[in-house]
C-alpha cells in the first residue's frame, strides 16, 4: 500500500491567453517526504507551473492532483484554502513582505490556515514558538534582528525566513522556485543543506524547480519540464 | 489567528506618515461637517432654552425677527422705543398676569445692561420651565428709593471681569465695544451675582428702570450736559421711565394670546408690534434654513475632497504593493482576502478620521465655547455625540468605505491575474 502522492501530474497542458506557447507536463509524481528536483530551463513554464500546483491558476488539460485533490475539480477559493494547509513557497527573492517583521511573516501561514496554526501548536507550543524555534535553527536568532526591518536582511537570510516560513506548521508539500539563484556558492551550500534538514524534521515532499544542473544529483527523483509551441 | 486586521494594520503603520495625513484630512472633514449639525441643533436648542413662560413679547413696530433678536438675545438695537403708556395698558388689561419691561441701550464692558424690575428674575424662565437662580446675593430693590445704584450680573459677566459682591461698576452709554461716554458719575455696586443658566442672562447688567432713568437725568442727545448733583439730590419723580425697549407678557390663559397679539399690533395709540417667541424662532429659523444648507452642502463636499484624498492614496500605493500582493496569496490568501485588506485599509482610514475628527469637534467647541457664549450668545457645552451626528459619522465611514471599493476591487483583479508571480 503506497501513500497518496502529495503531488500528481498527468499530461498537463497549460496555455495563458493569447501566447503561442504552452506548458507541457507528461507525468510527475512525487510521494510524501520525498524531494524531487524540476529541471526547468528559463522560458520553460517556470512561473506558471508554480501558480498551477499552487492553485492560483486553474488547470485547463490533464490531471493535477495535489494531496489527492483534483485541482481541476475544485474552485478558486477551495485551491487557496489547500495551498493554505498544505503548501509552503520559496520564491526567487522578495519572499518577505516588507512592513512585517521577521517573526509575522514567518506566522503568515498561520493566519491563513488553522491546520497549519495547529500544527505549528502542537509541536512547538504556540505558532509563535514555532517560529522562533524554526528561525533559530535557520540560523537567524530573534533577539539579535528583532527589530530590524526585513528589507535590511541580506538576501541569504531572506532566503531562510522564506524557508522558515514555507515549513511552519509542516505542509506536505513544499514548492522552491529557484531559491538559490540569487545566492553565492558558499551561502547556497548552506541554504541547500537547511533547506533538506528543515524538510525532513518537518516530513514535508519537496519540489525544486531551477534551470541549475549542477544541484540534481542532490534529491531523490528527477524530473523536466518543458514549453511546448502550441498546436496551431 | 485573524489574518486581516493585523496586516491591514501593519501596512498603515509602515506608509504612518501619508496614513495620519490621510486620516487628518477626513477628521476635519467630519469635524467641519458635525461641527455644522452641532451648530444647527444646539443654536436652535440654546435659542429655545431661553425663552420659556413669556407669553409675548412687546416691542415698537418692527420686524419680529428683529424684536426677537435684541430683547430675548440681546443681539443689535431696538429701532425704536415704546411708550411707558403701552406698559401700563398692558398691565392693567386683566387678562394679563404679569408685565416685565426691558430698557436696553447702555453697556459694561462689552456686556449688554439690562434695565427691568425684579419680577424679570421671577418670571423669564428658561429651559422649558426653571427659574433664573442666584448664585450670591440678592436683587435690587426696583424703587427709586434705597439701592437704586444697584446692579445684579450675570455669570460670564462676574467670571470674566473677576467681579464679586460690592464691587462698584461704571455703567457706558451705548453700546459700543470702546465706550467713549461713561455714567462715571453714578457708580453702582454689585449686590446679586445669577448662577449660569446658558441664556443670555449669563452676559447681562441688570439694574433696575429708575436706575436707568437716574443715569440719563442730565443727558440730551447722547451727550451728559450737566453733572449731577448726588443721590440725595434726585427727585423720585423724575425717575418715572417714560419709555422702555420691550415688554415680556405673561398671560392668565394661553387662549388669549392671538387675541391680544391682534389688538397690541393694531393699537391706535401707538406702532406696536407682539410676538409670540416660538413663531418669531420658527421664522428665524426660516431665514437660517438656507444658510444652514449652503453651510452643510459645503462640509459634504469638504468630506468628498478628503475621501478623494483617501482614495489617491491608497490607489496610489497599489502598484508597489503588488508583490506583497502575491506573497500573500503563495501563503494561502484568495484573491477575496487582497480585496478585503484593501477595504479594510480604506475603512480603518475612514473610521480613525471620523474618531479623531469628533474629538477634535469636543476640543474645538471647549476652546470656541465661552467666545460664542460672550459674543454671539451661543451656549454650546460640550457633550457626547448626538446619535444624528453619529449618523453622520457613519455616512462617512460608508462613503469611505464606498471609495476603498475601487482600489479593492483592482487590487483583486490585478491578484487573479498575478497570482503568486507578478509580470511587469
Amino acid at each position: 500500500m503506497s501513500a497518496t502522492p502529495v503531488l500528481d501530474i498527468q499530461d498537463l497542458r497549460f496555455q495563458r491567453k493569447g501566447r503561442d506557447w504552452q506548458l507541457a507536463l507528461d507525468a510527475l509524481r512525487l510521494a510524501p517526504g520525498e524531494s524531487m528536483f524540476l529541471h526547468g530551463p528559463s522560458g520553460s513554464g517556470k512561473s506558471t507551473l508554480l501558480n498551477l500546483v499552487g492553485g492560483t491558476l486553474a488547470p485547463q488539460q490533464g490531471r493535477l492532483m495535489v494531496c489527492g485533490a483534483d485541482f481541476s475539480a475544485l474552485s478558486g477559493a477551495a485551491r487557496d484554502r489547500l495551498r493554505a494547509d498544505r503548501l509552503g513557497i520559496i520564491f526567487q527573492q522578495f519572499n518577505l513582505v516588507p512592513f512585517l517583521g521577521m517573526v509575522d511573516n514567518v506566522l503568515l501561514p498561520c493566519r491563513f490556515s488553522r491546520r497549519r496554526a495547529q500544527a505549528a501548536t502542537s509541536r512547538f507550543g504556540s505558532p509563535v514558538k514555532a517560529a522562533q524555534a524554526l528561525l533559530d535553527r535557520l540560523g537567524l536568532r530573534e533577539q539579535t534582528f528583532h527589530a530590524a526591518p526585513v528589507a535590511e536582511l541580506s538576501v541569504g537570510q531572506q532566503q531562510r525566513v522564506a524557508v522558515a516560513r514555507a515549513l511552519i506548521g509542516a505542509p506536505d508539500l513544499v514548492l522552491a522556485d529557484e531559491p538559490t539563484s540569487a545566492l553565492d556558492a558558499d551561502t547556497r551550500e548552506d541554504f541547500l543543506r537547511l533547506l533538506f534538514a528543515e524538510c525532513k524534521s518537518a516530513s514535508s515532499a519537496l519540489l525544486f524547480v531551477s534551470h541549475d544542473l549542477s544541484l540534481a544529483p542532490r534529491f531523490s527523483s528527477q524530473a523536466s519540464l518543458s514549453g511546448l509551441k502550441a498546436p496551431a | 489567528m485573524i489574518a486581516l486586521p493585523h496586516i491591514a494594520l501593519r501596512s498603515l503603520r509602515n506608509r504612518a506618515f501619508t496614513a495620519v495625513l490621510t486620516v487628518l484630512s477626513v477628521a476635519l472633514s467630519v469635524m467641519l461637517l458635525v461641527g455644522v449639525e452641532r451648530m444647527r441643533v444646539d443654536t436652535r436648542e440654546s435659542f429655545l432654552r431661553s425663552v420659556s413662560g413669556t407669553d409675548l413679547i412687546v416691542g415698537a413696530r418692527s420686524h419680529p425677527v428683529q424684536l426677537l433678536l435684541y430683547s430675548v438675545f440681546r443681539l443689535g438695537d431696538p429701532t425704536n422705543n415704546l411708550d411707558w403708556g403701552a406698559v401700563q395698558r398692558l398691565q392693567s388689561d386683566p387678562r394679563v398676569a404679569w408685565v416685565v419691561p426691558l430698557s436696553l441701550g447702555d453697556s459694561h464692558r462689552g456686556f449688554r445692561v439690562v434695565g427691568t424690575e425684579p419680577d424679570y428674575f421671577t418670571r423669564i424662565g428658561y429651559a422649558g420651565g426653571r427659574n433664573l437662580e442666584f448664585a450670591s446675593g440678592r436683587t435690587f430693590p426696583g424703587g427709586t428709593g434705597d439701592g437704586l445704584f444697584e446692579t445684579v450680573l450675570g455669570a460670564d459677566v462676574a467670571q470674566t471681569l473677576r467681579y464679586r459682591l460690592g464691587d462698584q461698576i461704571v455703567l457706558a452709554h451705548g453700546t459700543a465695544r470702546v465706550a467713549v461716554q461713561k455714567h462715571d458719575d453714578r457708580p453702582f455696586t454689585v449686590i446679586g451675582v445669577l448662577a449660569r443658566s446658558g441664556t443670555p442672562a449669563d452676559q447681562g447688567v441688570f439694574v433696575s428702570l429708575p436706575a436707568i432713568e437716574a443715569i440719563h437725568l442730565d443727558w440730551r442727545g447722547g451727550t451728559r450736559i450737566a453733572t449731577h448733583g448726588g443721590e440725595a439730590a434726585i427727585d423720585p419723580a423724575r425717575l418715572q421711565p417714560t419709555s422702555v425697549s420691550a415688554l415680556f407678557v405673561g398671560l392668565k390663559a394661553r387662549r388669549d394670546t392671538f387675541t391680544i397679539q391682534r389688538e397690541v399690533n393694531t393699537a391706535p395709540e401707538e406702532p406696536l408690534t407682539a410676538i409670540l417667541p416660538g413663531v418669531a424662532l420658527q421664522q428665524l429659523w426660516g431665514l437660517l434654513g438656507g444658510v444652514e444648507r449652503a453651510l452643510k452642502l459645503a462640509a459634504a463636499a469638504v468630506v468628498a475632497a478628503a475621501l478623494m484624498v483617501l482614495l489617491t492614496t491608497t490607489l496610489a500605493t497599489l502598484n508597489e504593493r503588488r508583490r506583497e500582493m502575491a506573497i500573500l496569496r503563495s501563503v494561502g490568501a484568495g484573491p477575496r482576502h487582497v480585496f478585503g485588506l484593501l477595504l479594510l485599509e480604506a475603512g480603518g482610514l475612514a473610521l480613525a478620521g471620523g474618531l479623531v475628527g469628533l474629538v477634535l469637534l469636543e476640543l474645538g467647541l471647549r476652546i470656541a465655547a465661552p467666545v460664542l457664549q460672550a459674543n454671539y450668545g451661543l451656549f454650546l457645552p460640550p457633550r457626547w455625540p448626538a446619535p444624528d451626528e453619529l449618523r453622520l459619522v457613519a455616512g462617512v465611514l460608508a462613503a469611505g468605505v464606498g471609495v476603498g471599493l475601487l482600489p479593492a476591487i483592482v487590487a483583486w483583479r490585478r491578484s487573479v491575474q498575478d497570482g503568486m508571480t507578478v509580470r511587469q
